[in-house]
């Protein structure tokens, strides 16, 4: 499952991973591979990603929308911490 | 004949003249780079988002788009964004600029201008100082955005200029900048930023995906659309920027092969005035000569 987070200055983070817990505005939720295509504006909050190797990577976002769809990941946001 | 040390003396002066032009240039190419790569980085961002709106607004009736920033009514209250540049010497980057903005108040918007009824907020320092000196009516001068140019920054005044739409201090808002074609070439363009007109692009009916839409669509479309507006303000300040110092670059590359066309012009005549002042020396010891025979 490959995911790219980007922020309209440049791309912060893009490679294979093996979960990620988003802020939805419904609530955050996780994505792991083979998630049902789903379209959902995020509010501001940290997001998780599992990497391949089990390590954990942390960005604080400031609210976005992402994109699901065939195990590839958008997450579009204005500005990470 | 003009006097060898005076020629001699311009030759220095426009050779270091020409030191200086060509420096610039340099500046001004490896900025454009730099200026040109942030662009391309804009890129994926905007081209994702604006791929998610467009999929979203064609499974969506017209009314439900209808959003605070597609307010439309007859234009009485203007607001309009100049963006040129903080320094001179780009040719005539700033002025074009400074042209539109004249023929939009004397022409499309003349009645809202002799109501006084068209502001103008200005980025770039050169625009400003020009606007001034017309007594127009400035709301607010951004030139230090240009110092540093960053999303955040351009995002921050963006949203102050869609605040103000949105409370109804304008009921229109225009852009006017220079649209980057290469590095000779800069377009003047005259964008409308507010209101918002439909996005009417039609995407190639993308493959069709059942996505679950979290809240719902419409919530979706109305928190991207400011996003997009964003970074279509960003995008004018970029090009802006990049047109800038593709203007300066070609200026002063101008600028410096003028000065060696002027160099050489100068050094064959400080030769020829060389020439006729040996051969005047020359007469003189020979005709010096011949007298004391």
């Amino acid at each position: 499952m490959k995911i790219e987070i980007i922020t309209p200055d440049h791309t912060i983070y893009e490679g294979e991973i093996k979960s990620v817990r988003v802020p939805g505005r419904k609530g955050s939720f996780q994505v792991l591979k083979d998630h049902a295509p789903i379209i959902s504006t995020l509010d501001p909050g940290p997001v998780y990603i599992v990497e391949q190797d089990n390590r954990e990577v942390t960005y604080n976002i400031d609210g976005g929308v992402i994109e699901v769809r065939a195990n590839r990941i958008i997450l579009l946001t204005e500005s990470v911490k | 004949m003009a006097n060898l040390k005076a020629i001699r003396l311009r030759i220095t002066s426009v050779r270091s003249t020409r030191q200086i032009t060509s420096a610039m240039k340099m500046v001004a190419a490896a900025k454009l780079r730099k200026a040109q790569d942030k662009i391309v980085r804009l890129r994926p961002y905007a081209g994702k988002l604006h791929e998610i709106l467009v999929h979203l607004t064609q499974s969506l009736a017209d009314a439900d788009i209808k959003n605070i920033y597609s307010r439309q009514e007859s234009p009485e209250k203007i607001l309009i964004v100049a963006i040129t540049s903080n320094r001179g010497l780009c040719g005539a980057f700033n002025s074009n600029v400074v042209k539109e903005v004249k023929r939009l108040i004397t022409e499309t918007y003349h009645e809202q201008y002799k109501n006084g009824n068209v502001e103008f907020l200005a980025i770039g320092k050169k625009g400003y100082d020009s606007l001034r000196k017309m007594k127009l009516n400035i709301i607010s001068e951004n030139n230090e955005l240009l110092n540093d140019l960053t999303f955040e920054k351009v995002s921050a005044l963006a949203e102050n200029v869609m605040n103000a739409f949105v409370s109804g201090d304008y009921d229109r808002v225009e852009l006017v900048y220079n649209h980057f074609k290469n590095a000779a070439i800069q377009q003047l363009t005259t964008e409308v930023f507010l209101p918002v007109e439909t996005i009417s692009e039609e995407g190639k009916a993308a493959a069709h995906v059942d996505y679950i839409y979290e809240p719902d669509k419409k919530s979706i479309v109305r928190e991207l659309i400011p996003k997009s507006l964003k970074i279509q303000f960003y995008k004018a300040v970029l090009d802006s920027f990049v047109a800038e110092n593709g203007a300066r670059m070609t200026a002063m590359h101008k600028a410096t092969d003028n000065a060696t066309e002027m160099i050489r012009d100068l050094t064959l005549q400080y030769n020829k005035a060389r020439q006729a002042a040996i051969t005047g020396q020359i007469l003189e010891v020979v005709s010096g000569a011949e007298a004391l025979k």
